[in-house]
This record gives structure tokens, C-alpha cells and sequence, in this order.
């Protein structure tokens, strides 16, 4: 009798390591371009290599659903892309999982993955993927060869280059944008926002294109608005430009003066059904390879230095080098902004709320 | 004989057959049938109850409750309460601080208290994290050990924030509803003129939700009545134009409208094509003129429009945009110093003298972007919002006219009344209930109308319901959205209550 009970409960374990080996894990990004460079990276690879399924879905960003499933206790996402003011935060509140460095793979050479990762990517909760950032972009076509936008300035002169404009309904990015045009210095950019007068400026600069926006909130708007001529220029998530350029032949152009370069990073909320499959996702497709392997799908770079060797060309395309497209390129980082996560978790509540009024008037 | 049922004893009351009073009997035998009627019903009572009344209550109570702080520092709590938000901080609160940080770290909650307070006064998140990072390592006297660590601990403003936060029951988010800032000391005031907005967009939602009911009742009156007087078999084929609509997914209709109206969508190519084809000036008012002739024709000769059956709706819907587009041409006009009409005529003729005007069309048809603007505005929302409900005013109206006997304008009629007077006093005010249920029905509806100005809305076509979305998506201030809604639901029964008066709720028919 006993040894029935402990056959069964072996066979029990049995079973559920044999589980183990088919988890199905859902994994949450952004959709569209970037998402499917996510699959042909990271989830078809990893799914190969363990047997586990993935099942991608896409969301907007923020943290209200992953605050929702975990406060409610019925969790069903088991990692998500998410932006690093909201993973600070996220981890903050205690909505996310602990990630144990020490179990992300080492680079190839031996070093160690502590070292790896650049600067922003590794946090308590969040392991970044990729480098991205916000620029804005034009429709070459439209414009002849000698009066092309070509600085932050242009972007809000609707003087010398008249039409609407998209822009992100947020203040997050305009904002910094808005004081570049106006000569302020890339490393400034926080200072002169944490004061009143800086915050009204920006405002001003903004307030000046008000009756031009074509305000956007999906990362796939942009190109579609540039692409229906809706507007003149928008600024965007510089790899969906790219995409739009690479893989549809769009003839738009990015300008990289005054970008805001940022990370995008795996958390895992916490009480996710399968954390432990998702950490081990997790820890695969960040290791130096898979990240390489990325970049060949869309213009974000990898967050770790030793996949910059890697990266080669464009995946449909061997003579489109993606080195030259990536935020981090020496080119395009001559006047970049470094996404000031702390300041935009301090004044989130105060900025959103003079943006939307001002939105409103 | 004996006569059971009516015994009387001997206090004079009437007695059932087993001697107890017909009165209690009779109770009795009611109140089987009234316990079994409400267990049959109590399912759904429960069911309402549980899934509709609880979590509103639930949700409202948060409007003015929230412990995100004291539940989790209670000490500081205690500490600050009794403090009277003026004078400087002391010792005791500093103290009481720095023993709650060490266990709300600890615990991993310190994001949360420092979010709560960053909503009172911004910046106080990074320095409540900062600060529970290093409060394990402070020694006594703690006040001057905060201040070491960032000196805004030495700010009143700081203090005064926590002291909000950390009174659980708390009138501040009902404040911020109504752009008032609750401050420590209890008193309220307004807040910075840069961040008003809830009132506006409270008074703003009203007018749109009253605008678009007016527009409903003008454009859906004609359809009911054109309907309710038509042969059956024509009067079923108009129904169905009028519910196919209806019975489409609210995301397409409003979809649909996006490729209609937007600047490169159906209209605007149409009146390009037009103005650069020259036929503005001669179609732009044909179809101006059809439509008013349409919105004329109504009362009397209905029956001339049966050959356009097949088209009618879309008719309607045409006029409609074209009204709207004419709108906004005028408003372009005006700002040309134009009159409307010459506007028409001259100003897209090629031999126009009006100089100035047409270097500036012809500058805007170079870089071909001053189109009408139809979409992500406030006429988009007007528009789309009114294709939408416009189903929820025809239908009661019609039913209503359906149950007037023709008969009563017949006898007005021969009493002498001309068409106008019948109509106007016999006929319409025996469809008032049917206004009024259609009316209702579209303003409440309306007031919490949310999809439809997201999607087409752009910035100023944004009603409140879309920032009582915003404070649950992306700021995640809960109370702050159920202060909001509470509000909202308080004016929606306030209005209720109003209609019940005037109107008198008996008076509505809804089919």
C-alpha cells in the first residue's frame, strides 16, 4: 500500500519534471516590427532548443495590466518588454519577480555578464534586451535635396518647413525635445527641466506646433502617418523608421539630432505562472548571440558590448550593414540624450498632468 | 348550514376556518407567494449585486479612502497625525520616519508609500527610496541624519505632503476632481492654473453629451416620423437601414468613420478632387440645397422620397458631413475675412480677385496639407459620436409615432387646423415621451462615451471618461479615477432626478 503512494507520487514527479520540458510561457512586447524580431531571435530558437512553447502577445506599454493581475492574484503574463522607468518602478511597488544576475550566461570571451551589460541594463527586477531610441523622421520624397530637416530645430520650425508633425502623446521625450530645438546642451536637458522656468519653456517650444500635432500612442502609428502623408514628419522608435525603410522600401529619412536613447527591458511579474521557464528564456535570449541576432531583424542595439562584434547585416538583406542604423552608432550619437529614468519617475504625476491640461485647453 | 369562512370572534374580527384572523391568514398565504417570487428572482439579485453594485461601491470607496500609506508606516503615521502641519518637523516625526522606512524596505513597499506621496507633492519618490535605502545606517538625532541625506527633508512642503498621505481618509482626491488642492493644514485651494483641467472637462463632457442629443433629436425626428408613415414593406427596409448600423461593432462604425474623415480620407479627396476639377462652386451648394430640402420636406411630402429608399440613411449621413464640412469652411472663411458665399465662388475660380487669398490656396494645395481637419478633434468626436447613438433616438421616437392614431390629425384637420398647427399641436407633443426616452438614453450614454473620442478625439476631443481611463492605465492613481467617476455618477443621477420632475419618468416610452 505504502509503496503504491510513493510509486504514484514518483510517477507524480515524473510527470510533472516531464511537464517541465513542454511549459508554455506567454511573453509580452510591443508588437509589430519589434516584436517580430523578438520571435525570430529569441522565441523560435528557444522554443527548438527546450520543446517549450511561446505565446507572444502585445500590449502599449505602462504598468497597469501587470499591476491589475498582480494585485488581483490571477497572474497570466510570465515575462514582459518593458521601458525602464516603468521596470524601477515596477520593482519598487514589489509588482516583479528578483532577477539573479549570476544566472545570466557569461559573454563568450569569459566575461563575466555583470560586465557585459552596459551601464542602464541590469536592475533588481529587469534584464534589457535592447537599445532603442526616440528620433524623429521625414518622408525624403517630399522634400528636395537642399532644404531637408536636418537638426531637432527643423522639427519644430513649421515656419521653414511648414505640415503637420506626429508626436508621442506624453510628455516624456517631447519634452526633452523641445529644449534641444531651443539650443539647450543634451547633458542639460534634466537640469533645465527640474526647474519651473525650463518646464515652461519646453511647454512654449511645444504650445508653438500645437495646431500641427498629430498626436500618436502605438509604436506602429508613425511610420503608417508618415507613410499616408498624414504628416511631414513624426518622431518614432527609430528601428519601426527603419523597418518601414528596410523591409517596405519607404523612402524615409531619420534625423538622430537630439534622440533619446533608452533601454527595453525582460521583467518577469511577480507570482507569473511559469517563472521558471520564463527565467530561463530570459536568461537565453540575452546572452551575447541571441542579441546579435536581433539586430539583424530591426535598428535596436543590443545591450550587451559583446554582441556589437556580431552584428552583421539586415536579415533579407546582405549588403544593408546594420551597424550605421543603430542609436549607438558614433554618427548618430554626437548629440544624444540618455533617457533620465530617475527624473521622469519623480515628476511622472506632475508632468503628465500639466501635459493633459494643456492638451485639453 | 355553517358558515366557516366568515366566524367572528368575539373581538368582532373575522376568523379563517381554523380560528385564526383572516387578516394574519391572508398575510400568510401572501407572503408564501411573495417569499417564492423573490427566491425566484434572488439569483439575479445576487448576481447584480455581486457584480455590478459591490464593485462600484468598492471602487467608489477608494475616492475617498486610501491607506497606502498609514497601512504600511504606521508609526509616522501616528506621529504625524497629531502634528499640526505648520510648525517646523520634529525629532519624534523624524524618528518615527526613519523606523518605518527600515521595515517598509524591509517588506518592499516603499515604492508604493513613496508613490502615494510623489502624487502630493512631485519629486518625493526618489527621496523616499533614496533615503529607505540608507535609514538602516542613521543614528539618533535622526532630523539632522535626513537632512544629511537630501536637504528637501528639511522643507516644510515635504512634511506637509506625508501628513496628506498619511490620513487615509482623505477629501484631497475629491479636491484634485475638481482642480482643489486639499493642503496639510485643511484648508483647500485652487490648484496651479497649469494643471487645471477636470472642470473644464467635466463642463465640457456636458456640452458634447447635450450637443449630441440635440443633433440626434433634429436628424433622427424626420427618420421616425418618415418611417412610422411609410407602407410597411418600405417601413421595414428603412428599420433594417436603421438597425444595420446599429447591430455593427461600435470599433468599426467608428473605424469606418477614421477612413472617411481623415486628411486624406474619402471627403477630403472628394472636395479635392472637386475644388481642383472646379465643380465647387456649383455642387458644393447643390448638396448643401439637397440637404436642406430634405430636413424641409419632411413634414408634408414624405412620400415623394420613397424612390430614394435604398439610399435614404446614406443620405442622411452625407448631409450631415457636408453641414459639418460647410462648418468648417465657414470658420476657414472667416478667418480669410471672406464672405461664406464668396468663399464658395471666387474662392477656388482660377480668375478670382481676390489676390491675397489665392496665393494662399495655391500654396496649400504645393504642400497639400491644410485640408479639412474632420478627425482627432472635437469634430470628429461630434460626428462619430452622433452616427453612433443616433439608432438609440430613432427607435423610441418611432415606436411612440407608431401608437398615435392618424386619426388625431385628421380631426385636427377637419376642425380647420392647417398642416403646421396639426402637426405642431396635436401630433408632436404626443411624441415627447418618445423624445424624451430617445434623449435620455443618448445624454447618458453619451456622458460616458469612451472608445469613440479616443479613437477620433485627437487632444481636444477627449471627455472625461477618457481621463478616468487615463488615472486607471497609466498613472495608476485608482482614487484619483474613482473620485472622478464618483463624481460623474452623481451628476448623471442628479440629472435623473431632474428629468423625473420636469418630465416625470412614467412619461417615457421606450418601445
Amino acid at each position: 500500500m505504502n509503496r503504491a503512494i510513493l510509486l504514484a507520487a514518483a510517477s507524480g514527479i515524473a510527470l510533472t519534471g516531464a511537464a517541465q520540458a513542454a511549459d508554455t510561457i506567454t511573453a509580452v512586447s510591443w508588437g509589430g516590427a519589434y516584436t517580430k524580431s523578438q520571435v525570430e531571435a529569441y522565441h523560435k530558437p528557444w522554443m527548438a532548443k527546450t520543446g517549450n512553447k511561446i505565446i507572444s502577445e502585445d500590449y502599449n506599454g505602462g504598468l497597469a495590466q501587470i499591476k491589475a493581475q498582480v494585485e488581483a492574484g490571477n497572474v497570466t503574463w510570465d515575462i514582459v518588454d518593458v521601458e525602464l522607468s516603468d521596470a524601477i518602478r515596477g520593482c519598487d511597488e514589489g509588482l516583479l519577480e528578483e532577477i539573479d544576475h549570476s544566472a545570466l550566461p557569461d559573454a563568450p570571451d569569459g566575461t563575466p555578464a555583470t560586465e557585459d551589460f552596459i551601464s542602464l541594463a541590469l536592475h533588481d527586477c529587469a534584464v534589457a534586451n535592447i537599445v532603442w531610441s526616440t528620433i524623429y523622421a521625414y518622408d525624403g520624397s517630399q522634400y528636395n535635396a537642399f532644404e531637408r530637416p536636418r537638426s531637432m530645430a527643423d522639427f519644430f520650425n513649421t515656419k521653414k518647413f511648414p505640415g503637420k508633425r506626429g508626436l508621442r502623446k506624453s510628455p516624456k521625450a517631447n519634452l526633452e525635445m523641445a529644449l534641444v530645438s531651443d539650443g539647450v546642451a543634451a547633458a542639460d536637458v534634466y537640469d533645465v527641466l527640474s526647474t519651473d522656468e525650463g518646464v515652461d519653456r519646453a511647454f512654449a517650444i511645444l504650445d508653438s506646433i500645437k495646431d500641427d500635432v498629430v498626436w500618436w500612442e502605438a509604436g506602429a502609428q508613425p511610420p503608417q502617418l508618415l507613410a499616408d502623408g498624414e504628416v511631414k514628419m513624426t518622431t518614432a522608435y527609430n528601428g519601426r523608421i527603419f523597418n518601414a525603410m528596410a523591409s517596405e522600401g519607404k523612402p524615409f529619412e531619420i534625423v538622430w539630432d537630439g534622440q533619446v536613447f533608452d533601454v527595453d527591458l525582460w521583467v518577469i511579474p511577480k507570482g507569473a505562472p511559469n517563472k521558471k521557464a520564463a527565467l530561463d528564456f530570459l536568461a537565453f535570449s540575452t546572452d551575447t548571440q541571441r542579441l546579435a541576432d536581433q539586430a539583424a531583424w530591426i535598428s535596436y542595439g543590443p545591450a550587451r558590448l559583446s554582441s556589437s562584434a556580431l552584428v552583421g547585416s539586415y536579415n533579407s538583406d546582405p549588403d544593408l550593414k546594420m551597424g550605421p542604423h543603430m542609436p549607438t552608432a558614433p554618427a548618430n550619437f554626437g548629440n544624444a540624450i540618455a533617457n533620465g529614468f530617475e527624473f521622469w519617475a519623480d515628476n511622472q504625476d506632475e508632468l503628465n498632468e500639466r501635459f493633459n491640461a494643456w492638451l485639453a485647453s | 348550514m355553517t358558515d366557516t369562512s366568515s366566524q367572528v370572534d368575539s373581538s368582532g374580527l373575522l376568523l379563517a376556518a381554523d380560528g385564526t384572523p383572516l387578516k394574519r391568514k391572508l398575510r400568510q398565504a401572501l407572503s408564501v407567494n411573495r417569499r417564492r417570487a423573490f427566491l425566484l428572482v434572488a439569483p439575479l439579485l445576487l448576481f447584480i449585486f455581486a457584480s455590478f453594485a459591490l464593485p462600484i461601491a468598492v471602487f467608489l470607496w477608494q475616492g475617498f479612502h486610501n491607506d497606502t500609506y498609514e497601512s504600511r508606516m504606521p508609526a509616522s503615521s501616528a506621529v504625524l497625525s497629531d502634528w499640526d502641519g505648520s510648525s517646523e518637523p520634529t525629532e519624534e516625526m523624524a524618528a518615527a520616519l526613519v523606523a518605518d522606512l527600515i521595515v517598509s524596505r524591509k517588506a518592499k513597499t516603499i515604492g508604493k508609500v513613496a508613490t502615494r506621496v510623489n502624487v502630493e507633492q512631485s519629486g518625493t519618490r526618489s527621496l523616499f527610496t533614496k533615503t529607505a535605502r540608507r535609514a538602516a545606517k542613521m543614528e539618533a538625532p535622526f532630523l539632522p541624519a535626513l537632512i544629511n541625506v537630501d536637504k528637501d527633508w528639511g522643507d516644510l512642503e515635504t512634511w506637509q505632503a506625508m501628513k496628506i498621505a498619511a490620513t487615509s481618509f482623505t477629501p484631497a482626491y475629491f479636491a484634485a476632481a475638481i482642480d482643489k488642492k486639499y493642503n496639510a493644514d485643511g484648508s483647500f485651494t485652487d490648484q496651479e492654473e497649469t494643471r487645471q483641467i477636470y472642470v473644464w472637462l467635466f463642463v465640457k463632457t456636458f456640452l458634447v453629451s447635450a450637443g449630441v442629443m440635440a443633433i440626434c433629436v433634429l436628424l433622427g425626428f424626420p427618420v421616425a416620423y418618415l418611417i412610422a408613415h411609410l407602407p410597411a414593406r418600405q417601413a421595414n427596409l428603412l428599420i433594417i437601414l436603421v438597425l444595420l448600423p446599429f447591430w455593427t461593432s461600435l470599433l468599426v462604425r467608428t473605424t469606418a468613420w477614421i477612413a472617411m474623415l481623415q486628411g486624406e480620407g474619402v471627403i477630403n479627396d472628394g472636395l479635392d478632387y472637386m475644388i481642383n476639377n472646379d465643380i465647387a462652386a456649383f455642387l458644393g451648394p447643390a448638396l448643401l440645397g439637397i440637404s436642406n430640402a430634405f430636413l424641409g420636406l419632411v413634414g408634408i411630402a414624405a412620400e415623394i422620397l420613397n424612390i430614394l429608399l435604398a439610399v435614404i440613411n446614406f443620405v442622411i449621413y452625407l448631409a450631415w458631413l457636408v453641414i459639418a464640412g460647410a462648418v468648417e469652411l465657414f470658420e476657414l472663411a472667416f478667418e480669410k475675412d471672406l464672405s461664406p458665399s464668396e468663399y464658395w465662388v471666387t474662392g477656388y475660380d482660377k480668375p478670382a480677385p481676390y489676390v491675397p487669398y489665392l496665393g494662399d490656396v495655391q500654396k496649400v494645395e504645393e504642400v497639400g496639407y491644410d485640408r479639412l481637419s474632420l478627425i482627432y478633434n472635437m469634430t470628429g468626436t461630434v460626428i462619430a459620436m452622433t452616427h453612433i447613438l443616433l439608432p438609440f433616438m430613432i427607435l423610441p421616437i418611432y415606436s411612440v409615432m407608431k401608437a398615435i392614431p392618424p386619426s388625431h390629425v385628421r380631426a385636427a384637420k377637419s376642425l380647420g387646423a392647417t398642416n403646421w398647427t396639426a402637426f405642431w399641436r396635436v401630433y408632436f407633443p404626443a411624441t415627447i415621451p418618445g423624445i424624451g426616452a430617445g434623449g435620455l438614453l443618448v445624454f447618458i450614454l453619451a456622458i460616458g462615451y469612451y472608445i469613440t473620442p479616443a479613437l477620433v478625439g485627437g487632444s481636444d476631443g477627449q471627455l472625461i471618461s477618457n481621463f478616468i481611463a487615463y488615472h486607471m492605465e497609466k498613472s495608476l492613481n485608482y482614487s484619483l479615477a474613482a473620485a472622478l467617476g464618483g463624481i460623474l455618477l452623481v451628476s448623471v443621477l442628479i440629472l435623473y432626478w431632474l428629468y423625473d420632475r420636469i418630465v416625470g419618468i412614467d412619461n417615457m416610452k421606450l418601445g
